[in-house]
């Protein structure tokens, strides 16, 4: 497929690392959120991926897409608040088991991925252009 | 047109091969995020011998008989290997991202030198069929 079929590889991995980059805002968005019991309690989501073969014929040249969510397994932080209106008979409130520097790091590995992404289209385009252009 | 091929010679052949070669590197920066990928990259001095004698690239079985029924498996390209990593990761994908950055890059630049090539060849020509400037 050549050149062409960069956009397609790249633009896949651009919308794969946007959704990565939201989860990671809804978690740090949710750092904070507290519940009065253990299941309602947040969880940090976390994107998992998968190659996207396009053209049996060429698995080589494979995009990328969204396998699904998880939910962390961490457990939740139990905070002491009696003065809380959702403390539980113990005076306790459940807080979510964001790990904000873990988050920190997935944004900056999302964003150079996004980054690095973007540059590998820009060059196809250039290439593609320069082609458009041979013989003159 | 013998003659035009061979004014071209290796040229357009590589420019070719270089656009395919830009593709696998794209798809593994793409997937330097997906768990269990294994990068992947062209033999591309094979390819380019197998076009240079005009051979098929896909997976055939060789045929020592005229009888011999023809298989081809598509999708099967002995040219196309895996890389072997040099750290291993826990989510067993390999891809290096720094070393595919500059193996696209440096597929970049030489996918334009045969684009820069091409276009002399074809400059040249064009001169010599309108015979003047």
């Amino acid at each position: 497929m050549g050149l062409l079929a960069n956009f397609q590889i790249s633009g896949s991995a651009l919308s794969a690392q946007t959704l990565r980059l939201n989860t990671t805002a809804s978690n740090m968005a949710n750092a904070e959120t507290v519940a009065g019991s253990e299941e309602d309690a947040y969880r940090a989501r976390e994107t998992v991926f998968q190659s996207l073969i396009y053209d049996k014929t060429r698995p080589a040249e494979s995009g990328v897409q969204m396998l699904g969510i998880v939910e962390s397994k961490a457990p939740v932080r139990l905070k002491y608040d009696p003065q809380h209106p959702m403390a539980n008979e113990q005076g306790y409130v459940y807080t979510s088991n964001v790990n904000t520097v873990e988050e920190m790091v997935n944004m900056l590995s999302a964003s150079r991925s996004y980054q690095n992404n973007v540059e590998v289209l820009n060059t196809s385009k250039e290439l593609m252009l320069r082609t458009l252009s041979m013989g003159n | 047109m013998p003659i035009i091929d061979r004014a071209f010679s290796i040229h357009d052949d590589a420019l070719i091969l270089r656009s395919q070669r830009s593709s696998i590197l794209a798809a593994n920066i793409a997937n330097a995020d997906t768990p269990d990928y294994k990068a992947r990259d062209m033999d591309f001095q094979a390819m380019m011998r197998d076009a240079q004698a005009g051979q098929d690239k896909s997976f055939a079985l060789a045929r020592t008989n005229s009888r011999h029924l023809q298989a081809v498996a598509p999708g099967i390209e002995p040219n196309i290997k895996y890389r072997n990593p040099l750290q291993a990761s826990l989510d067993g994908n390999t891809v290096d991202m720094h070393a595919e950055q500059a193996r696209f890059s440096k597929n970049a630049f030489e996918y334009q030198t045969s684009l820069t090539f091409l276009n002399s060849k074809i400059r040249g020509l064009l001169f010599a069929i309108k015979g003047q400037q």
